[in-house]
């Protein structure tokens, strides 16, 4: 139907998240008929963000620059580091603009099934600037999952030597959350951690 | 082919982009695994979470498939410990147990009751160390490896039990194993035996050594596994606290 080439281009758009086939195909449509305007710029700017990638050696969120542009801010609070399991959920705090610390991302959770271990962790980093002497809190920002919490007590135990603080996000009913549409598990969590009102 | 079974889920996994793959330990159905669609996105995501206990429906065409699962979500355990690293590990260690040894498809009902009871203990708080140990025993037992640690196996005598033979699996009298103490397991008292002189948290550790020994040996290094990575961590905790006893 298509040439050899357009149908890599297809085969590798479909394996984007959000993407199969069909609409893989309506991208690459799209892209064919608006080439100077949209393709190739978009050629562009995924080979210089493709040659520019990499991982900041303090943090280690993906960046263009090293360190990334989180650390290397002097206006951010050093003393503040939240440890979140990957970059997207790095994202997703900053979202919030409610965040002025700097981070420390992990590259995944302790895993009985997809066998991750403490070693494929990136711990060491985390304990060392912990124990470097300019970090007063550390928030473990991790999921609310038996295997997102294990990985927070395993770090709760290893930072236990630097003498930081170390504190987890709260658990509990989300922002326009109806009690009668939260599972048990939610709720149950909520009542535990209840606070004067 | 369908069915409908009461379940415990050990674990899901991501499957695409919105499901997953759970895998449960069924009353009658064994371990079995399943497709749930939209599970990673569903409102009752703590639903797939391990130690769950909910009602499951599988259906394929055939067998063989993996097939789809419909979960009705039932009690959740695993709210309750998630602050607790001990009730958790011991949570996780016991479910990537039975996720790692149980065969699949293949019924285990003293199995799953055994689990059921020891999410209990966890959701009170009570004893739970204790259960989970004897559930360990009563899954080797499930496995094929059970232990006879009710008799001496030198002398018949049902008197003094301390150790047992790594090799056998069977109970010793303090007297007949005294020339081989260095060789043999302690029996802890918590599963009958007399142990040794230690605290009771010194005697849980004991067990859990005497059932790691076995289910390393028996059940899974002739596949070519280890014990799996959260009960080690388990055990390093349990480890710690009899350090910590041992000094104070």
């Amino acid at each position: 139907m298509s040439g050899a080439e357009i149908d890599r281009l297809i085969q590798l758009l479909a394996k984007l998240p959000g993407l199969g086939p069909r609409s893989a195909r309506r991208a690459v449509l799209y892209m064919l008929k608006r080439r100077d305007a949209f393709m190739l710029p978009l050629g562009e700017a995924i080979g210089e963000v493709a040659s520019a990638i990499l991982p900041c050696r303090i943090c280690g969120n993906l960046d263009t620059t090293d360190p990334c542009p989180i650390c290397a801010d002097p206006t951010r609070d050093g003393g503040l580091v939240c440890v979140i399991e990957d970059v997207a959920d790095l994202w997703a705090i900053e979202r919030t603009s409610s965040y002025s610390g700097k981070y420390h991302v992990l590259g995944g959770i302790l895993s009985a099934l997809d066998g991750v271990r403490p070693e494929d962790l990136n711990i060491p980093r985390l304990v060392d600037r912990a124990a470097g002497g300019d970090v007063r809190e550390v928030i473990l920002a991790m999921n609310a999952t038996v295997e997102g919490q294990s990985t927070a007590h395993y770090l709760t135990d290893r930072l236990a030597v630097t003498g930081v603080k170390v504190s987890r996000l709260a658990h509990g009913v989300p922002i326009g959350g109806e009690l009668d549409y939260l599972d048990e598990g939610t709720l149950a969590a909520a009542l535990k951690a209840r606070r004067p009102f | 082919m369908d069915w409908t079974d009461q379940a415990i889920v050990l674990g899901a996994r991501k499957q695409g982009e919105g499901s997953l793959i759970v895998t449960l330990l069924t009353r009658t159905q064994g371990r079995q695994r399943g497709l749930v669609r939209g599970g990673a996105k569903s409102r009752q995501r703590g639903a797939y979470e391990p130690g769950t206990l909910v009602t499951a429906t599988w259906r394929a065409r055939l067998e063989e498939h993996l097939g789809h699962l419909t979960i009705d979500p039932g009690t959740s355990y695993v709210a309750g410990l998630l602050d607790d690293p001990l009730r958790l590990g011991c949570l996780e260690a016991a479910v990537s147990l039975a996720e790692l040894t149980l065969p699949e498809r293949e019924p285990h009902p003293a199995a799953f009751d055994g689990l059921v009871r020891l999410l209990g203990h966890l959701d009170r708080d009570d004893g739970y160390a204790a259960a989970h140990l004897h559930w360990e025993l009563e899954l080797l037992t499930e496995l094929g490896y059970g232990l006879d640690l009710t008799v001496c196996a030198v002398t018949g005598t049902t008197d003094d039990l301390a150790w047992v033979s790594p090799r056998t699996g069977r109970a010793v009298s303090r007297a007949a194993g005294f020339a081989y103490r260095d060789k043999l397991l302690t029996l802890p008292r918590l599963l009958g035996g007399q142990g040794r002189e230690g605290s009771d948290i010194e005697d849980l550790l004991d067990g859990l050594t005497l059932t790691a020994s076995f289910l390393e040996r028996q059940a899974l290094a002739p596949r070519g596994q280890g014990l799996p990575p959260a009960r080690t961590r388990y055990v390093d905790r349990i480890g710690r606290l009899v350090a910590i006893s041992r000094s104070t």
